[in-house]
């Protein structure tokens, strides 16, 4: 049964992915979470296209996540666009910009120092934005973005109800996720994962890997921005938080722990997560020392997150004959580095 | 620059040492573990604080600051030994990503664990009174303590210096930095090396947390904005580079102190600046190899 049904879910991932959050907001506490594990379940999403397939562990993707909310917020409450695609375009495009900038300059180096390098620059980004408080409210955040109605041609549709809002959200996920599976199945998707599993193999076969990686990372960038825009919509206000580097360690652990490398793990990781600190914050103070234990031991002990573990566990007991495009390669493959020898 | 006087540089020059000396101690750390185990310590801020909380603890216990100073550094060391071989020790042969996920995991939990045990409310940490008084160098006056951390790390650094040149260990463990394979082939106990380096790390970071104490109190956030410019200071001198960690760890001390003396609200962000300008010039770093650690 489980496997029948994990087998139909990763033949039609957006299928499953539809009737899954339709009906999600009426099982868990309120609507407000549920949008919530939608935007963060993008940027997972995102974030999960530069980590799980091409094999680069980005520390600052709360860059984008916040540039995608503050464009969006600053052009809806400072300039006073009343369109929301253009406030929504805004944010994207801001993303879309730094993503190529930030990726030019640290996809110099690989590893590590990767790492490290766009960590760097999240912060240099999060510090400019602390200072430019006219423009974004500084550390009290950006208050004030209006809650406008959806433009179609033909009518408009209010967003006042957090229902409508949600579903809104899940209509313009399950476009991002649409064109993210094209990609994936698309020439451009399988170099993308040569280079995660042997960079200087794919360079050979006479990829321009530098170029390829740069895409990725800014396709990357343009979810986490989408994403973003999407929250600030969601709470009508952007906290300065939102830069730091706190969230990209956010979306790194919730990738983790639904499972990087796979299709759904994101989603996973971004409900389990929010769900877990909804009902932890509840009931205890310290519920980030809670995570954390459960982060350190699914690092040892489940790396593949819970979709890829669950994945795998059924591929080993039936090997099917037709294997799961879903079924990920594992993201420790690669060249084992210095002094793990 | 003529309205500017001499002294105010001089003394802004000796707050950016003092600053300097702090990222040096860390900064070493980071690269002796990164160049050995090929581990990015993300825990290294946690360390770092929980050095001024043992600190604060001995400190209370015993009345001697000197002794609450070594004792400090001295638990964080311990600690750092148990995580290696209880919590880094199983990620032996996987990515190294793993490694900077795993530390990161414990930061969460060091800094939620210290807000549980010593309460949220920061601590005060006070030096013994030998120590608060001013030196007067008769062009200026500054701060005593200031001048105690650098002589403090300076002995340290000196130390550290002796043991991984004169010492068996520390021939092994330099060895190790180069071709870890080969130091097994020979028959060392690679994983008691490991564990050495990490706890030599792991201390230092908890002794320059026991010297800020004082200065900017203690509390349980006190990590997490040093780490990242730590990790600056590190990418900066490039990895595994002892030297460079000094170097840099002196120069954006520096960078920081003068920046927030001219134009206070870039002080953070200069550090960025310097790191950009460092890469785009030399991408492995001012001593760094190009091709390692990648």
């Amino acid at each position: 049964m489980t496997r029948w049904l994990t087998g139909q879910i990763v033949a039609r991932p957006i299928l499953a992915f539809v009737v899954v959050f339709t009906v999600f907001p009426f099982v868990i506490p309120y609507e407000g979470l549920a949008a919530q594990v939608l935007t963060y379940g993008l940027f997972a999403l995102g974030f999960n296209i530069i980590y799980g397939y091409t094999g680069l562990l980005s520390f600052g993707h709360a860059a984008f996540w916040g540039l995608g909310a503050y464009g969006t917020g600053i052009t809806l409450a400072k300039l006073g666009v009343t369109s929301l695609w253009i406030g929504i375009a805004a944010g994207v495009v801001a993303a879309l910009l730094a993503g190529v900038v930030v990726g030019y300059l640290c996809l110099r180096r690989r590893g590590i120092y990767f790492a490290m390098l766009t960590l760097a620059f999240g912060q240099m980004i999060f510090f400019t934005a602390f200072h430019l408080s006219e423009w974004t409210g500084g550390d009290d955040g950006l208050r004030g973005i209006p809650r406008l109605p959806l433009e179609l041609p033909g009518f408009d549709v209010e967003l006042d109800t957090p229902l409508r809002l949600y579903y809104f959200i899940m209509v313009v996920v399950t476009l991002m996720l649409l064109g993210l599976k094209r990609v994936l199945e698309s020439p451009f998707g399988a170099v993308v994962q040569a280079i995660r599993e042997n960079q200087s193999r794919a360079a050979a076969c006479g990829y321009d890997v530098r170029l390829v990686k740069l895409l990725a990372f800014t396709f990357s960038a343009l979810f986490a921005g989408m994403a973003g825009a999407l929250e600030a919509m969601r709470l009508n206000f952007v906290p300065i938080d939102a830069l730091y580097w706190t969230t990209s360690a956010q979306v790194v652990i919730m990738t983790l722990i639904g499972g990087a490398g796979t299709f759904f793990g994101p989603f996973i990781g971004a409900a389990v997560f929010l769900l877990l600190q909804d009902w932890l914050s509840l009931v205890m103070e310290s519920w980030s020392l809670v995570i954390g234990i459960i982060f350190i031991v699914f690092v040892l002990f489940m790396p593949r997150g819970i979709w890829g573990t669950l994945l795998d566990w059924l591929q080993r007991r039936h090997t099917p004959r037709d294997p799961a495009p879903d079924v990920a390669m594992p993201i420790t493959a690669g060249k084992k580095e210095k002094g793990h020898a | 620059m003529d309205y500017l006087e001499w002294s105010l540089i001089a003394s802004q020059a000796i707050t950016g040492l003092g600053l300097g000396v702090i990222y040096v101690l860390l900064a070493v750390g980071l690269s002796l573990i990164f160049g050995l185990m090929g581990v990015t310590n993300f825990a290294h801020g946690s360390l770092y604080m929980l050095g001024a909380y043992f600190t604060f603890t001995v400190l209370a216990f015993t009345g001697n600051f000197w002794l609450a100073l070594l004792g400090g550094a001295f638990l964080v060391g311990v600690l750092g030994i148990v995580t290696e071989i209880t919590l880094l020790r199983p990620l032996i042969g996987r990515s190294s990503d793993h490694a900077l996920l795993l530390t990161f995991g414990l930061s969460l939990v060091l800094v939620e664990a210290v807000r549980l045990i010593w309460g949220k409310a920061g601590l005060e940490l006070n030096a013994p009174s030998a120590l608060s008084g001013a030196v007067d160098f008769g062009f200026m006056v500054f701060p005593q303590y200031r001048l105690f951390i650098i002589g403090v790390t300076a002995v340290t650094l000196i130390g550290l210096w002796l043991f991984l040149t004169r010492t068996n260990v520390g021939l092994i463990i330099r060895a190790g930095t180069r071709d870890p394979l080969m130091v097994r082939a020979l028959g060392f106990n690679f994983n008691g090396i490991r564990t050495i380096v990490f706890g030599i790390g792991a201390g230092l970071a908890g002794l320059a947390g026991a010297l800020v104490g004082p200065l900017g109190g203690v509390y349980a956030e006190m990590g997490v904005h040093i780490i990242i410019e730590s990790f600056v200071v590190v990418v900066v001198g490039g990895m595994g580079s002892l030297l460079g960690a000094v170097i840099a760890g002196l120069v954006i001390g520096e960078v920081v102190s003068f920046t927030t003396l001219f134009a206070p609200k870039f002080s953070h962000l200069a550090v960025f600046i310097v790191m950009a300008v460092v890469l785009i010039l030399r991408p492995s770093g001012l001593f760094g190899e190009s091709g390692l650690m990648e």
